[in-house]
């Protein structure tokens, strides 16, 4: 062990790898699907369903840095296109969600269909917001309500936002993990999380929401009327913890990465952000280190190359900039890997996700927007990629947590404070 | 393979710098930066340590572990103590590095056993020159070749300059001819601090004050052609980026011991009923500090790694350098805001790390790694 930075084999061939299939199979229709918005980018779906995603031939066998290495798996996909990364068939959230809380049993049922070799594609998605709860999402409305006589689970609510929602409630094969409370009253020990299936009766997709960027990406309503699951859908126990109602002031955020069991509740729920947060970050370092890349290429092609021995006093404004956002972009990468890293060692990483999340998520909001001011006209022009870069960093500073939900995490970590006193 | 854990030596190293800093720096950081002389006895126990040491040849007595990861993880904790301290404590380094990588066996000799000798000898680099418009990679002192010696000129700031050194290493542009014009490549100079014509006069600066600079006047100041050091001006660049990496390293511990203070007095500072730190504008204040040092010092360690690999590094050192000036002055900035009016007053932290970590970009190579 010693503090290295250099990549093993494994890592630097899914980088290369993705890197081409980025540049092949993506930006190419990186226009046409953001124009195209609520179209299922069908070319892309079948490439990755057939080939992509068994990534890069012989590169299994290779050592790779673990969950570095989906980092920059995700970083690359980005760089291509944030939207079709987000549109690719595969369990995403709902299969973190299931992973992570999810039995044995469970895991082999509902992961199976993204293993098997042909077929049609099938998507995973995760459904916690609603209309009236995004950030504070203890406070959701979607009931559960058991039904001894049948052993079913009755599900009633309105799902909103829900990233690749549209393909996961309809493919049969796919599924939703929708979060829903037993017991109003009792708070976030009264959340909990159940496998929907795609195609389950009472399950309706309402439609697809028009979006500032990411719009390959379906981002689903989903409104649940006496949608009935089996009993053994439902994710970690049933049981409404006493102590956690209690000490529901303690919950989420804060101790969500101590332990690392299973059944945790809405503890253990809001523990997958943990691993997906420096994932999420990754994605906001690829959509923003293409527009940075974008950016020192059409200058030097202006003839404007960056100095970077230059002494302060005599650099460019742009140099400046541009210095600023690759420091920027690089701090927000090796915080990322760091956090993978960390999960790589089994430890608890609930700060440093969230650091990661933080910083990556502004930074790449405002290196996009620098980007687009800097190339002045060409910024804007729709014949580039750069105003849709723009558009699409943007939602990393929103989902898997806001900017600020994440200072607050980071806060609260650091003054030791319960979501009760920070909140 | 990616990592981002200490080697067990180096964990050993940053838990033995944290205590020094902890119980002996920190405790005279504030008298220090009043009376401007940093207490002899702390720089006698520092060196007691062989922090420097420790990266000069074994040949010569040292411990022959030269790394600049290492270097900047000790740079971190003694800057945590205290900054100038820090810089003091890391002096012997500016001679030390640059003679050992470049000094030919005979200079090597007359030089390095003083600064591995028992007691503490201070060292002192000449880079920096008083001007706004200052290009380290382009000074505008000159070194011009006489005879069998070389002749050097210019006006020099910003050079530690702690009592008991006795040499110190000047960067200078090789000159040909006899015009003002410094545009050949970089060299650097052993030169006795008290050689006939180099006159030093100490410098009052806003911060770093328990650390003794000077601001040197060289007017034809000779010195023996072996006072050259075989060092390429592709050699000093990178002995420059070892500097910009000690700074930014320091600063950073600096910073950290900032953000520490205003987030332990954030707790229990009440306001209306409440501790501050309950309180977004300042928790999240506090949470982007943290959040930036760390992004800052995950940049300066992987500048420090490509040094240490041999690799070209100059874009990683300039991103870690600016990040890390650009982070330290928000970060105590932010401290003092923290502290309110107490943030103004000498009594706490806050108002010395501002004055230390303000203008961080024109402190270049106050120390190796
Ligand atoms: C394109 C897209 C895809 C998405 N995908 C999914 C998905 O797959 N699954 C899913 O469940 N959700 C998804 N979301 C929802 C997303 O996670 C939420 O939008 C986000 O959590 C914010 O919730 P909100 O929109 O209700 O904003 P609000 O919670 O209403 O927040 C509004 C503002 O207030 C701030 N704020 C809120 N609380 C605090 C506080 N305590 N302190 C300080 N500031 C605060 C927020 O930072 C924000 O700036 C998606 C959203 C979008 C736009």
């Amino acid at each position: 062990m010693t503090i290295r930075f250099d990549l093993s084999e494994g890592s630097l061939r899914a980088q290369s790898h993705y890197r081409q299939v980025a540049l092949d199979q993506m930006r190419p229709i990186s226009r046409k699907y953001d124009l195209a918005e609520h179209a299922l980018p069908r070319e892309w779906v079948d490439y990755w369903w057939r080939e992509g995603r068994f990534g890069a031939k012989g590169g299994a066998a290779l050592a790779n840095d673990g969950f570095v290495t989906i980092c920059l798996q995700a970083e690359q996909l980005c760089w291509g296109d944030a939207g079709l990364y987000l549109r690719m068939p595969t369990p995403a959230l709902g299969g973190s969600a299931v992973s992570a809380a999810g039995t044995k049993e469970q895991q082999a049922k509902f992961m199976a269909g993204f293993r098997e070799v042909g077929g049609q594609p099938i998507w995973g998605a995760m459904a916690i917001t609603e209309p009236h709860a995004g950030s504070d999402a203890a406070a959701i409305e979607t009931t559960a309500e058991f039904d001894p006589a049948t052993d079913e689970w009755i599900l009633n609510g309105t799902k909103i936002f829900c990233t690749a929602g549209e393909g996961a409630s309809t493919e049969p094969g796919g599924f939703v993990v929708v979060w829903a409370t037993l017991d109003k009253a009792a708070g976030r020990a009264a959340i909990k999380s159940f496998v929907v299936p795609a195609g389950t009766p009472g399950m309706q997709l309402l439609g697809c929401e028009k979006k500032l960027g990411i719009r390959a990406s379906d981002t689903a309503t989903l409104r649940f009327e006496n949608c009935r699951v089996p009993k053994d859908n439902l994710l970690g126990r049933a049981e409404v913890k006493k102590q956690e109602a209690a000490k529901a002031g303690e919950a989420s955020s804060k101790d969500s990465s101590k332990d690392s069991s299973k059944d945790k509740g809405f503890k253990g729920a809001m523990a997958t952000f943990d691993a997906s947060r420096p994932i999420v970050a990754a994605m906001a370092t690829g959509v923003g280190r293409a527009a940075l890349e974008f950016l020192i290429e059409e200058l030097a092609r202006q003839g404007v190359v960056i100095r970077y021995d230059a002494p302060p006093r005599e650099r460019t404004a742009i140099e400046k900039d541009v210095i600023e956002m690759e420091a920027d972009l690089q701090a927000a990468r090796l915080l990322t890997w760091r956090a993978a890293w960390m999960m790589n060692k089994g430890r608890p990483n609930n700060l440093e996700a969230s650091m990661a999340k933080a910083k990556a998520g502004l930074a790449v909001t405002k290196i996009t927007q620098k980007a687009v001011q800097i190339l002045g006209p060409l910024g804007h022009s729709r014949k580039l990629l750069v105003e849709k870069w723009m558009r699409d960093a943007k939602i990393n500073d929103i989902y898997e947590g806001t900017q600020q939900i994440n200072q607050l995490i980071v806060a609260r970590r650091i003054l030791d404070y319960s979501s009760a006193v920070l909140r | 393979m990616i990592d981002f854990e200490p080697s067990e030596e180096q964990a050993l190293i940053i838990e033995t710098v944290h205590q020094f800093a902890e119980n002996e720096i920190r405790p005279r950081s504030r008298e220090t930066d009043e009376s401007g002389v940093p207490p002899q006895a702390l720089l006698a126990a520092a060196h007691e340590l062989g922090l420097v040491a420790n990266g000069l040849p074994e040949a010569m007595g040292g411990g022959g572990a030269r790394s600049a990861l290492t270097g900047a993880l000790i740079a971190e904790e003694l800057g945590w103590g205290d900054m100038a301290l820090a810089l003091a404590i890391l002096s012997p380094g500016l001679v030390g590095f640059p003679v050992a990588d470049h000094g030919a066996e005979s200079l090597r000799r007359r030089v390095l056993p003083g600064l591995l000798g028992p007691s503490f000898v201070p060292g002192s680099l000449a880079l920096v020159e008083p001007r706004f418009d200052f290009d380290v990679f382009h000074p505008k002192t000159t070194a011009r070749r006489d005879g069998d010696a070389y002749r050097i000129d210019g006006l020099k700031c910003h050079v530690p300059w702690l009592a008991g050194g006795r040499h110190v290493v000047v960067i200078a542009c090789e000159s040909e001819g006899t015009g003002s014009g410094a545009a050949g490549p970089l060299a650097a100079f052993v030169v006795e601090r008290d050689a006939a014509g180099l006159r030093a006069e100490p410098e009052q600066n806003m911060g770093l004050c328990g650390l003794p600079t000077a601001e040197l006047v060289l007017e034809g100041v000779r010195v023996p052609a072996e006072s050259r050091l075989a060092a390429s001006d592709a050699d000093l660049r990178r002995l420059i980026d070892r500097g910009r990496i000690a700074i930014a390293a320091t600063a950073l511990g600096a910073a950290r011991a900032a953000f520490e203070v205003a987030r332990d007095y954030a707790r229990q500072r009440e306001t209306f009923g409440q501790p501050i730190a309950t309180r977004q504008a300042i928790a999240f204040k506090l949470a982007d500090m943290a959040i930036e040092i760390d992004g800052a010092r995950l940049l300066v360690w992987e500048a420090a790694a490509a040094l240490d690999a041999g690799a070209e590094a100059a874009r990683q050192v300039r991103l870690a350098q600016d990040q890390t000036a650009r982070v330290a002055l928000v970060v105590a900035d932010s401290a003092v805001q923290v502290f309110g009016g107490h943030g103004y007053i000498r009594d706490y932290l806050p108002e010395m790390s501002l004055r230390n970590l303000a203008g961080l970009a024109s402190y270049e190579a106050l120390a190796l790694v």
